[in-house]
């Protein structure tokens, strides 16, 4: 934690930590005058809503979906398959996104051979960097999202249902009324934490998705604070940009928290 | 059971062949990978689309197993893999019973941790300490900076929390003393959490791919993900295999073996997956209560 008290200081590995004189709010100021902030900026934060918007729904959708097969032994099949991506690393991940999307892979192939277009340079086309980034967390994380959701679903006691058929509501009345509401709680704290990690989007994806001709629309606050830091040796900067990143992060859980408890929630703390 | 309307089983029908769907899209890459990382020369020159290799070829296989850069790397994740879970465990686990006992400043440390899941300053300072503790190019960079994930650690105290405390009163009257306690009542009692933690902790450290990148720089120390990334994401296999071509006559297609190489890499968590299966739901759902 001592270390954040680089980015108030000149730091230079020569010196040491202690030697490198105090500069105040020097390296702070100089992150609002950097265009290269704001468009870093620009794309954490699409990168993360976008992911909200696509990537969260899904996994609720999926464990609605899973909630609806009766067949026990295939449901654990179908969970476990879901699952599985979870825990590959992102290098693999990546790799499978290359072998599939490069200029001979198999998707491009597909494309010249049975649709006879052009081949798409999915990988060097700075559009096309977002819906890769949130494909991949779609694929990777949604099943695994559905856990907690299941978790919730199972909770949900029979005698709703059962009143509800009584009463003549169809299934998808009984899943607005009934299994809807009971996810809410699990739905707003999942929230909750997301919207904490907004500034994140996911480093390693996003350091092994980069190249050169892609940069300038995938690199977000993390890698810019590894290429500024690490590469170029400018720690004191990148130390503002990550504390700054940092503290936009917890106003934004405090937020999101006051949020919650305003609409009834129990709230993270 | 309840009677389904015609529309409803319509929908169920809908519903079962989306979830088929789904799941075989996440299995299809793996078939895919599989059946070309056997496929010949000719087949995959041909590019001819493979869900089942026509003969089986292993060169590739043996191209990589011959490498001693990719074995050298194997071992070094496997070391990682091994040592860093078990201190993970060790000071999760210690650090948790002390967070159950009355002790002073509790609430302060308690904060500290949740505070650090709230808020960190990135990863300068991190890797600022790492240097000043001498700790760079050192396998122990990969293992000390995350011995203690504040998120488990959380979780496990609220399930030490769990063990009635009568247990823990009898051993007091005894005589026992607070190690004794932990080690003969605590740690047996939490044998399924302490696997599923160290499955998890496992996991990561197999997987983790970056810290590999930002504190060593000596190639021999790499771990495997180093090493797969410069095969099949920067596409130089021979290179990232250490150049042992040059004894062979005829090189594998590179395809065949960076399919060959993302298998080989994640063979070890496929393997232990059904295991993880049994614990994951449990280690979840530890975290879902809350404190």
């Amino acid at each position: 934690m001592a270390g954040m008290l680089l980015a108030f200081k000149d730091y230079s590995p020569f010196r040491g930590f202690t030697e490198s004189p105090w500069v105040g709010l020097k390296y702070f100021k100089l992150i609002f005058e950097d265009t290269e902030v704001i468009q870093v900026i620009w794309n954490t934060l699409q990168i993360s809503f976008l992911q909200i918007i696509f990537a969260f729904p899904i996994s609720i959708v999926l464990a609605l979906m899973l909630n609806e097969i009766r067949h026990q032994i295939y449901k654990k099949l179908l969970q476990s398959i879901v699952y599985l991506p979870h825990f590959l690393s992102w290098v693999v991940v990546v790799g499978i996104t290359v072998i599939f999307l490069r200029s001979e892979g198999l998707v491009n192939s597909f494309l010249v051979n049975f649709l006879n277009i052009n081949p798409i340079p999915f990988l060097t086309d700075p559009a096309m960097f977002k819906p890769i980034v949130i494909f991949q967390v779609i694929w990777k994380e949604s099943g695994w999202g559905t856990i907690l959701f299941l978790a919730a679903l199972s909770g949900i006691s029979p005698q709703l249902y059962e009143a509800a058929v009584i009463d003549g509501a169809s299934r998808l009345r009984q899943m607005w009324h009934i299994t809807l509401p009971a996810l809410k709680s699990t739905i707003v704290i999942l929230l909750i934490l997301r919207l904490g990690n907004v500034m994140d989007s996911g480093f390693e994806q996003i350091f092994l998705m980069l190249n050169p001709f892609n940069m300038e629309s995938g690199n977000v606050l993390d890698t810019y604070v590894y290429f500024k830091g690490i590469q170029q040796a400018n720690f004191s900067f990148a130390t503002a940009v990550g504390l700054f990143k940092g503290v936009i992060g917890l106003i934004l859980v405090v937020l999101a928290n006051r949020l919650a408890k305003r609409f009834g929630e129990e709230g993270l703390y | 059971m309840f009677k389904l309307t015609g529309r409803e089983r319509v929908m169920d029908i809908m519903n079962n062949v989306l979830l088929l769907i789904i799941s075989l899209t996440m299995l299809f890459p793996f078939f895919y990978i599989f059946s070309v990382s056997f496929s010949s020369v000719s087949d995959v020159l041909n590019s001819e689309f493979l869900l089942w290799p026509k003969d089986w070829v292993t060169d590739a296989y043996s191209y990589i197993l011959g490498s001693d850069q990719f074995i050298r790397s194997l071992w070094v994740t496997i070391y990682i893999t091994v040592v860093g879970t078990f201190v993970n465990l060790v000071f999760t686990s210690t650090m948790a019973y002390g967070l159950t006992r009355n002790i002073i400043g509790q609430r302060v440390i308690l904060f500290l941790v949740l505070f650090t899941v709230l808020f960190s300053a990135g990863m300068i300072p991190t890797y600022i300490i790492v240097k000043e503790t001498g700790l760079l190019n050192s396998l122990w960079a990969l293992i000390i900076p995350v011995a203690i994930s504040p998120f488990n650690l959380i979780i496990m105290t609220q399930f030490f929390k769990g063990i009635p405390e009568e247990l823990t009163e009898a051993a007091l009257i005894d005589g026992a003393t607070d190690i004794q306690i932990f080690s003969k009542i605590i740690l047996p009692l939490s044998k399924p959490a302490l696997a599923a933690f160290g499955l998890f902790y496992a996991v990561g450290h197999w997987n983790s791919y970056f810290s590999g990148v930002l504190y060593l720089n000596d190639p021999a120390k790499w771990p495997i993900q180093v090493i797969l990334r410069q095969i099949v994401i920067v596409n130089e296999p021979n290179a990232a295999l250490g150049g042992h071509a040059a004894m062979l006559e005829a090189l594998p297609p590179p395809e065949t073996v960076q399919m060959a190489a993302i298998l080989l890499a994640t063979l070890p968590i496929l393997i232990v997956y059904p295991f993880l299966q049994k614990h994951f739901a449990k280690g979840v759902m530890l975290g879902s209560v809350k404190g």
